[in-house]
């Protein structure tokens, strides 16, 4: 079977400027930030980002990397909870976006992972979603009648991804996965829904180890949905994955860093523009500090 | 001791799921929270209530706190019961209309907003899908405002009666600092059904861009029982949360 282990940079050398990626995890909760800031290093560019957004996002934004957003919503899931850097994007105007209801997220990533054009949902009708969309989201007649009449319901298009980027929990050599947390989020779909996909993880095992370890309910990925596997221990610091929980502190650091730009240009020498290892030196130094 | 503001609003919110059975409650907030709670173990056994996270809890626990558990709630699976509609959600809004249109999206212009919130979560599905009802802490005129700028939940006027795809719209209640109201004013326009001990109609009228029906004729709301005070003081907010969202 095929060794897929890759590191984060080869991950990021197979992404094009202008791709449109789908980015797992939900919120602050297991995403994959070390991919994230793998692509802050890189010159890819002109993202469209399908997201249950976090810092995943407003990292993204910080580099201006964003061109088109569509996303049932933006939240760092505790206080302040509204991610800074993508409210700088949002009201600066630089990023369309394709704002939704969440269940819609889920249904477009559905539609995408069946190779069909659409899905309908009841969500979204009567609101702004529709406004958000500027003509890009349609409706659909039942053919079958409902009480007589005809039930007219949103067509989600399906979210096809060109790339998707995961963090799970344990993952072997050949794509097989599992969460180990109490919540999957929608890292199947987004698998499903991409020309390529990428997992990190904070460990990689063999196929045994892997299998024995978790229940067979939380092996979420198998070897069809995967094209690479990256150890990332700690890849999704600061949010949390199944083994370690959100790094509060330092996501209360990184959404004050984001307040002027002198302290974001400290922020970003110390943590971003180093490699991997020298970011989880750096967060291990500020844990240190901030005792 | 007396009840305060925020125990008034806790069974408030409580009375919320009056008559509710077996869904899944979804309150939004800590005031909201302890209310589910406290109807849970007083006159609404059957609620489902989740840890806001992932799980159902068997036992209802204080805020913030832990209890046994009684089964498995992921995200993915909140969708399902969404659209089931087997569910109640109590939201809180930035911005709530005379028709119940919510946002808690942004303000100003979609694509160029002048502040961004959490862009509208699922709040669209919510409304459109099972019973909603919201908890405003801080009731003024900025939030019970005219117009909202984003229409993240739905409200009386968005509805299209020859659809039945909205059939299943339907927005409770909305429970302030000051009062309790619903929708059963003229064209399903906003009105008082009661206002807390001490508030006045003209109060909330101040505290209101839009005229609010039946504000003369509301009557008081109903003060905690003693077991429902002991149950909220003692077991369910000992700490005294419910006081930093509703100030005395």
């Amino acid at each position: 079977m095929r060794d897929k282990t890759m590191t984060l940079d080869e991950v990021v050398g197979e992404l094009r400027s202008g791709m449109t990626i789908g980015i797992g995890g939900w919120g602050s909760r297991r995403k994959p930030m070390a991919l994230v800031r793998a692509l802050l290093r890189s010159d890819v560019t002109d993202l469209t980002v399908v997201t249950y957004g976090g810092p995943d996002l407003g990292l993204l934004c910080s580099a201006g990397k964003v061109r088109k957003a569509y996303y049932g919503f933006v939240s760092l899931d505790s206080a302040p909870f509204y991610d800074p850097w993508f409210a700088q994007a949002r009201t600066s105007g630089q990023l369309v976006v394709r704002e939704m209801d969440e269940g819609m997220v889920k249904c477009g990533l559905q539609a995408a992972a069946a190779r069909l054009p659409f899905l309908p949902i009841r969500a979204g009708l009567g609101s702004s979603v529709v406004d958000f969309w500027e003509g890009e989201l349609k409706t659909v007649d039942s053919p079958y009648p409902t009480d007589g009449q005809t039930e007219t319901l949103i067509a989600m298009p399906a979210l096809q991804l060109d790339a998707a980027l995961v963090h799970l929990d344990l993952a072997d050599r050949h794509g097989n996965a599992a969460y180990t947390g109490v919540d999957p989020y929608f890292d199947d779909l987004y698998c499903l829904a991409a020309e390529r996909r990428y997992v990190s993880v904070d460990r990689v095992v063999d196929t045994e180890e892997l299998v024995k370890t978790v229940p067979r309910q939380a092996l979420l990925l198998n070897r069809m949905m995967i094209d690479g596997v990256v150890e990332a221990p700690g890849g999704a610091h600061f949010t949390f994955a199944g083994e370690y929980g959100r790094d509060e502190r330092f996501q209360k650091h990184y959404v004050a860093a984001a307040q002027s730009a002198e302290s974001w240009t400290e922020f970003k020498a110390r943590y971003l523009d180093v490699s991997e290892s020298e970011y989880q030196a750096a967060v291990a130094a500020f844990a240190e500090e901030s005792r | 001791m007396s009840p305060t503001r925020a125990e008034v609003c806790v069974v408030a919110a409580a009375e919320i799921f009056r008559g509710a059975g077996e869904i899944m409650a979804s309150p939004m907030s800590t005031v909201t929270t302890i209310g589910a709670r406290l109807a849970r173990l007083t006159f609404e056994p059957d609620l489902l209530l989740s840890d806001g996270e992932a799980l159902f809890f068997a036992d209802v626990p204080a805020i913030g706190s832990g209890a046994p558990i009684e089964g498995w709630i992921p995200f993915s699976k909140v969708f399902d019961v969404v659209a089931s509609g087997r569910r109640h959600v109590v939201m809180g809004a930035n911005q709530l209309d005379r028709f119940g249109n919510q946002n808690l999206s942004a303000f100003g212009p979609l694509q160029h907003p002048k502040r961004q919130m959490f862009g509208v979560r699922g709040a669209p599905g919510n409304t459109i899908n099972h019973a909603t009802s919201y908890f405003v802490p801080n009731h003024s005129p900025r939030v019970f405002c005219d117009t909202v700028d984003v229409v993240s939940g739905i409200g009386y006027d968005k509805v299209d009666a020859t659809n039945p795809a909205y059939r299943f719209h339907h927005l409770h209640r909305v429970v302030s600092n000051l009062g309790v109201f619903d929708f059963g004013g003229p064209e399903s326009t906003m009105r008082a059904l009661s206002l807390h001990p001490g508030v006045s109609a003209d109060e909330v009228a101040e505290q209101t861009s839009f005229e609010v029906a039946g504000l003369t004729e509301a009557g008081e709301t109903r003060l905690p029982t003693d077991e429902e005070l002991r149950l909220i003081r003692d077991v369910l907010d000992p700490k005294g949360f419910r006081d930093k969202e509703v100030r005395a």
